[in-house]
């Protein structure tokens, strides 16, 4: 682990949280504007209907929400591996592993239990 | 109790004389006996004058060992009333057969099972764990405190003000009559229309802050606290398994607050989340609250098997066997615990290939915890065995969890959990893997670290009554359960009609009253040995001969835990001490930086339990009142930026030389 | 334990405790223990994504997202958000540089934004509830409420905390608690903004999609 090392820092040598915690100006700019595009297109998208396809919209959506996610945590949230010993980006990784497992989880149990105890039933094959 | 119908009052919402049963003798005479004890302990407090003492020097404590001691008297006190609820379910069901209705009615009876394994798992089990956590790992790690020390404070205030509302539920009102997990549609307002579900919603949210913060508190402590030289991979298993614990506490407890909080708005705002109607789906909620219940299994078990860990290899007097395995193994089921959850609800019909996904993936994760079963085997083998009593706890727990964990890899098959689901064997499972794992190792813990907190050792001889009975009343009180279970014969039945079935359950009722008897002889065998402590002393802080750092301070350790940080070259670090010759430093003692006691956690927690108590009732303006006072309370707490001062070098230097005396007396 | 007070004759002593006070300089766990918290409130989120997505297509024979939903109303509030995002970034580079006034000036505007935001979602939710489409009337509209309701009150309780902090700041400036109060501040506003991210995706564009 990545952290291995925090562990044994030398007395006097603990670098203060601030330090690395700020970001630039340009950071900011640059993220700003990442994430303006990249909110402009997905309603651009969805208003003006342009792929024609609502499936395929809905992808390309949802694709520019998860850009958009990492943008923010880049440039806003200034992740990386070095912020205290990896240990932010650690819980980051593990958290998203939960919520994807969470959320994909619930909608694949719940889809099955949908489809397996509520069949629809068309009235017109009725007796 | 309550009749629904009964119209709030504006001052009173729905609270009104009704609420208190004064039908019932049951809790009438229970509630003498805890008015007269909480007077009895109330006389003894003023007489000898120790209010102050209790004030300054506990309640509103920010020393982790000081809270670790009241997160497990809370939690020893909570297994009472939860076992006493046990009890009665025992007697019930051994005595209801051949028409007749036994001496609890329906209403009585629901609540009991509810409430024991709502009080069993968050106010007995959680406490104890969290407690021990908080004892132990500063200590191992080196440190002097948690990271924050006053929200550690807040935290077991929080999980008391839980363990209130739910001693409230007892004597106002009544408690929820769902079973533990509150089910809806059951749990939903339609079905439950009285305030039982509230108490058990508040009483869990309240209860919550406290658990994910202290989760938050004690990973953030292993992370950053650590003494110089302790790498991850040379931390003692302990540790490990607690930094696991908590990073699953912190990852599901916030889904176990949405879930109750999306029940609260069904049953308060009238939403449709887990209604039957517009759109709700009951199943959801079991299908979330399941994605919390099932790592709070591990949040229990794991620490547990630190535990065991650290006992089986100092009573070996040996090197735990594979340590690095024992990491992965407990970081793999960390994980896996979260692929698991719907082998709790099998039966609801999401079709083969749900099923059976997560039939594999319940067996796959015995294979980690089979590991760790042979890692301390390995410790044992050819080891120099100290049959003391931490290490006898830990053998029947090998024993026993064995076969807690074969039935639950058979009730991990698809198909014979449609037959056993819901059935005793199930309840026999659990309270298998719950007692024979949970419980022995806190009991193991307990008593392993007891010399640690106080300074004296536990008499063995009522220790040795208190496991025997522990260990043939757990035998008896849940085979039986097995055998039934597999007639077919469902959990939560209040009568029988068969009364063939009546001799398994005055075997069970018998196993009951042993285990009765293993409580009395544990509290007998604490007051005793408060007695005798001057016998029992242990000067050395080391009575074990001890492996891990927590063993190189004296016992109890002097608030500052460690006069000098210490540095750590192995993973037996104070074994490694020993061996190579460690001196204990007797001078150059300087000023200890510590944070301050500060009341505003008890403060908060105490609102919070008006707060609660408002809103189960719907006293509206109570709860507005509250609500208001605690964010009153915190933002002035964050006015407040003097938290620390130094403990002064001369107080350091009298507790460190009276430390240096006591050593040179006992020929050490 | 007769064997740790001996001395070993000759050999090097290994070093077992630091002679000076090791540094555990106060709050150097803040920003570890509050990203901790940010990271359990998104499991809150992420139950509630789990529910809105499982139930959001529950409509009751109620509106469905294309009778209720105004996109515009939702990137103007998105703009809103996002502003108020770049401008607690240009508060956090005025309290690295030092400068109190700044420092608060930007906050303000953050905090103005926060404000225009909640107002905008408040209007909205005030319209669908005056079109009878109330958290009670369908599954999908109790999860769309309460999803984004519960971002809501974050932003509110953020608003709360920015007021607290800021008049801190006047009382006592840039010292280092304050820092890192605002340190903390900072990563809960853009941890909102990013959950945001995942409601005018999740709830609102793909809803307009179905």
């Amino acid at each position: 682990m990545s952290s291995e090392t925090n562990a044994q820092h030398q007395p006097g040598y603990e670098p203060q949280p601030e330090d690395e915690a700020h970001g630039s100006f340009r950071g900011y700019m640059t993220g700003f504007g990442l994430s303006v595009i990249l909110t402009a297109i997905p309603f651009w998208l969805v208003m003006s209907g342009a792929l024609g396809d609502n499936q395929l919209t809905g992808f390309v959506v949802m694709g520019f929400a998860v850009v958009q996610i990492v943008v923010h945590m880049i440039y806003f949230l200034h992740m990386n591996g070095r912020v205290e010993g990896g240990w932010t980006l650690l819980a980051l990784v593990f958290t998203v592993i939960v919520v994807v497992i969470t959320l994909a989880g619930s909608l694949w149990v719940m889809y099955h239990l949908n489809t397996n105890m509520m069949p629809v039933h068309d009235m017109r094959q009725m007796p | 109790m309550t009749d629904a119908s009964v119209a709030t009052s504006p001052i009173f919402g729905k609270l009104s004389l009704a609420a208190f049963p004064i039908h019932e003798p049951i809790l009438v005479a229970t509630f003498a006996v805890v008015v007269l004890g909480g007077a009895a302990v109330v006389g003894a407090l003023t007489y000898y004058r120790l209010w102050g003492w209790l004030w300054r020097d506990w309640l509103t404590s920010v020393d982790h060992k000081k809270i670790g001691i009241m997160y497990m008297i809370l939690g020893l006190v909570m297994l009472l009333r939860g076992f006493a609820d046990a009890v009665m379910m025992r007697i019930q069901q051994a005595i209801a057969f051949n028409g007749s209705e036994g001496y609890l009615n329906a209403h009585h009876y629901d609540q009991l099972f509810t409430v024991h394994g709502v009080i069993m798992i968050f106010f007995v089990a959680m406490p104890l764990v969290t407690g021990l956590m908080n004892y132990v790992v500063p200590l191992q790690i080196g440190a002097r405190d948690v990271s924050f020390p006053f929200l550690n404070n807040f935290s077991f205030w929080m999980t008391t003000a839980g363990a209130v509302l739910v001693m409230i539920s007892l004597f106002v009102g009544e408690f929820a009559r769902t079973g533990w997990l509150a089910y809806p549609p059951l749990s939903g307002i339609s079905y439950s229309p009285e305030v039982g579900v509230d108490y058990y919603i508040w009483a869990l949210q309240i209860a919550g802050v406290g658990t994910t913060l202290s989760g938050i508190n004690l990973i953030c402590t292993i992370v950053k606290m650590r003494c110089p030289g302790m790498s991850l991979m040379k931390m003692p298993v302990f540790t490990w398994t607690s930094l696991c614990t908590n990073v699953l506490i912190v990852a599901t407890f916030p889904v176990l607050t949405a879930v109750l909080a999306l029940l609260t708005l069904d049953r308060y705002v009238g939403t449709n989340f887990f209604t039957n109607d517009f759109g709700g789906n009951p199943m959801m909620y079991v299908n979330l609250i399941w994605i919390w219940g099932h790592p709070e299994v591990y949040i229990l078990i794991l620490p547990a098997f630190g535990i065991f860990s650290e006992v089986v290899s100092t009573f070996s007097g040996k090197r735990l066997f594979g340590y690095t395995s024992m990491v992965y193994a407990t970081v793999v089921i960390t994980i896996l615990s979260y692929l698991v959850w719907l082998h709790h609800f099998f039966t609801m019909g999401s079709g083969a290939s749900v099923n059976s996904f997560f039939g594999i993936t319940t067996m796959i994760i015995s294979i980690p915890t089979g590991a760790k079963i042979f890692n301390w085997l390995f410790t044992m083998y050819r080891g120099r065995i100290r049959f003391e009593l931490p290490m006898m706890w830990t053998i029947a727990f090998m024993l026993t969890f064995v076969i807690g964990g074969m039935t639950g890899v058979l009730l991990a098959v698809p198909p014979a959990d449609f037959v056993l689901h819901n059935s005793l064997f199930l309840v026999a499972h659990f309270h298998n893997v719950i007692i024979g794992g949970v419980l022995y190792g806190l009991f193991a813990g307990m008593i392993y670290w007891w010399p640690k907190a106080f300074g004296f050792r536990l008499h063995p001889l009522l220790g040795h009554f208190s496991f025997w009975f522990w260990t043939l009343g757990f035998l008896f009180a849940f085979m039986p359960l097995y055998v039934l279970g597999l007639m077919g014969v469902t959990r939560r039945m209040r009568v029988f009609d068969d009364p063939s079935l009546q001799i398994w359950f005055i075997i069970a009722g018998f196993g009951a009253f042993l285990i009765l008897l293993g409580i009395v002889s544990f509290i007998a065998q604490i007051a005793y040995s408060i007695w005798k402590r001057d016998e029992l002393r242990d000067l050395t802080g080391d009575p074990w001969d001890g492996r891990t750092l927590e063993w190189a301070t004296s016992s109890p350790p002097p608030a500052y835990n460690f006069a000098f940080t210490p540095v750590v070259h192995d993973n037996d670090a104070w074994t490694d001490m020993k061996r190579r010759g460690y001196v204990r430093p007797v001078d150059g003692f300087k000023p200890i930086h510590m944070p301050k006691n500060t009341p505003t956690g008890l403060v908060l927690a105490g609102i919070s339990v008006a707060l609660g108590f408002a809103l189960i009732w719907h006293i509206w303006w109570l709860a507005a009142v509250s609500f208001a006072a605690i964010l009153v309370v915190a933002i002035a707490h964050s006015f407040n930026y003097h938290r620390d001062f130094h403990i002064p070098a001369e107080e350091v230097v009298a507790a460190e030389n009276a430390r240096t005396r006591l050593l040179a007396g006992s020929g050490a | 334990m007769a064997s740790t007070m001996t001395v070993p004759q000759g050999g090097e002593a290994p070093v077992f405790y630091l002679k000076d006070e090791h540094p555990h300089p106060e709050g150097h766990s803040t920003p570890l223990g509050f990203w901790l918290y940010l990271m359990s409130d998104c499991l809150i989120f992420a139950i509630l994504f789990a529910i809105y997505g499982v139930l959001g297509a529950n409509y009751a024979a109620g509106p469905a997202p294309k009778d209720l939903f105004d996109l515009n109303l939702v990137a103007l509030n998105t703009a809103m958000l996002l502003f108020s995002s770049i401008t607690f970034g240009f508060a956090m580079l005025e309290m690295a540089k030092g400068k109190v006034a700044a420092t608060q000036g930007w906050l303000a505007v953050t905090g103005l934004f926060g404000l225009a935001f909640l107002a905008i979602e408040l209007y909205e939710f005030h319209h669908l509830i005056s079109l009878g489409a109330t958290p009670q009337r369908s599954a999908f509209l109790s999860s769309f409420f309460v999803l984004v309701g519960t971002h809501g009150l974050h932003v509110a309780f953020g608003l709360v905390w920015l007021t607290v902090l800021m008049t801190q700041l006047a009382r006592h400036g840039l010292i280092a608690a304050n820092r890192r109060r605002l340190l903390c501040l900072s990563m809960f506003w853009h941890f909102l903004d990013v959950i945001w991210i995942g409601v005018f995706t999740f709830v609102y564009l793909m809803g307009m999609l179905r």
